[in-house]
């Protein structure tokens, strides 16, 4: 993109993110959440979470050499410190380290 | 007035860490894919969401459609609609400071915000404002300093973009330790392979949304069962 479509897309997210913070302030102000809607909150952003995981993967390929043998060593890496340590900051920092190494010297 | 400002920087002092961190690690990413520098802090003072912001590099990338922004936005973020909910009491009043605690809400003020307890002798408004308020300068200096130090410093950032990767698999994982319900991760993992598989790469996000919504609403008893 080129800085003026990247200023469109910057509008565009500020006022696509300021509407969700914003739309229970308009709609709910006093009746209760429609049960399909409490069922979606609860869930998706489990869904989201996973689906963005993958996302930032689109681009490797996983059907020729090292088969995504460095994104798939990563997550582990940065899941299992995650479960031991449980500092997001130290798992996201050593997980990128760990990472870079694999991606840089090997 | 100074009390209620003390009380919000002593309250924010583990928000600043964090965010000074991931602003860093925005901004670095952001140039050191060439975009210019100030187009991080930028994002920052208008965005301000620390997985969208993120997750815009690679529509930037992509050249990603503006509706295809605008949809994929609404998802990331849709979590969010459902702060105000606790938050409704709690903003009456709050006047003149309402739209702008409205519009900085992010998941740690959030948490911040509801889980604190009320001090009767601070003016409650005042405080919420300093609290939003000091959390946003934290993500857009740590922001700036990493688009600048960027920018002046050259070392080999390969794999630097992995830090997103970790940055979900980390919220992934305490998603999990809330629910224990393994079927919504699930259904994002096979509905976001299903689209890498079938769909081109820049419609893959939209794809994904749409396919696990539709499989979440289907698989609805399953999933509420598993409880």
């Amino acid at each position: 993109m080129n800085n003026n479509e990247i200023y469109i897309a910057i509008v565009i997210m500020a006022l696509v993110n300021y509407a969700t913070r914003l739309f229970p302030f308009l709609f709910f102000r006093k009746k209760e959440l429609p049960a399909f809607l409490v069922y979606i909150e609860k869930y998706f952003p489990a869904v989201i979470m996973t689906i963005l995981v993958l996302y930032t993967l689109k681009d490797i390929s996983f059907v020729t050499v090292p088969y995504g043998f460095k994104e798939i060593s990563g997550i582990i890496f940065t899941g299992l410190l995650h479960i031991f340590l449980r500092n997001y900051l130290v798992s996201i920092f050593l997980g990128t380290l760990f990472y870079m190494i694999l991606i840089q010297y090997f | 007035m100074q009390k209620e400002f003390k009380k919000a920087f002593e309250v924010s002092i583990p928000v600043m860490m964090g965010y000074l961190v991931l602003g860093f690690a925005f901004g670095l990413l952001l140039v050191s894919m060439s975009y210019d520098w100030y187009l991080a802090p930028l994002m920052s003072v208008f965005i301000y969401a620390g997985a969208l912001q993120f997750v815009a590099i690679g529509f930037f990338n992509a050249k990603m459609g503006f509706i295809d922004i605008a949809i994929a936005s609404l998802f990331i973020n849709i979590r969010q609609s459902f702060y105000g909910l606790s938050l409704l009491k709690r903003f009456k009043d709050t006047k003149p400071f309402k739209n702008y605690l409205i519009f900085a809400l992010t998941d740690e003020t959030y948490g911040l915000l509801t889980s604190i307890k009320e001090d009767k002798t601070l003016s409650k408004k005042h405080f919420y404002f300093y609290l939003a308020a000091l959390n946003q300068s934290y993500w857009i200096f740590g922001t700036l300093l990493g688009s600048i130090i960027g920018l002046n410093i050259h070392f080999n950032t390969a794999g630097l973009e992995f830090s997103l990767t970790a940055l979900f698999v980390v919220l992934c994982l305490e998603q999990y330790k809330n629910l224990r319900n393994i079927y919504p991760f699930l259904i994002g993992g096979s509905s976001a392979l299903f689209s890498l598989c079938f769909v081109s790469s820049d419609k893959m996000l939209i794809a994904s949304i749409v396919i696990s919504i539709i499989s979440l609403l289907v698989l609805k008893s399953r999933v509420i069962n598993e409880q």
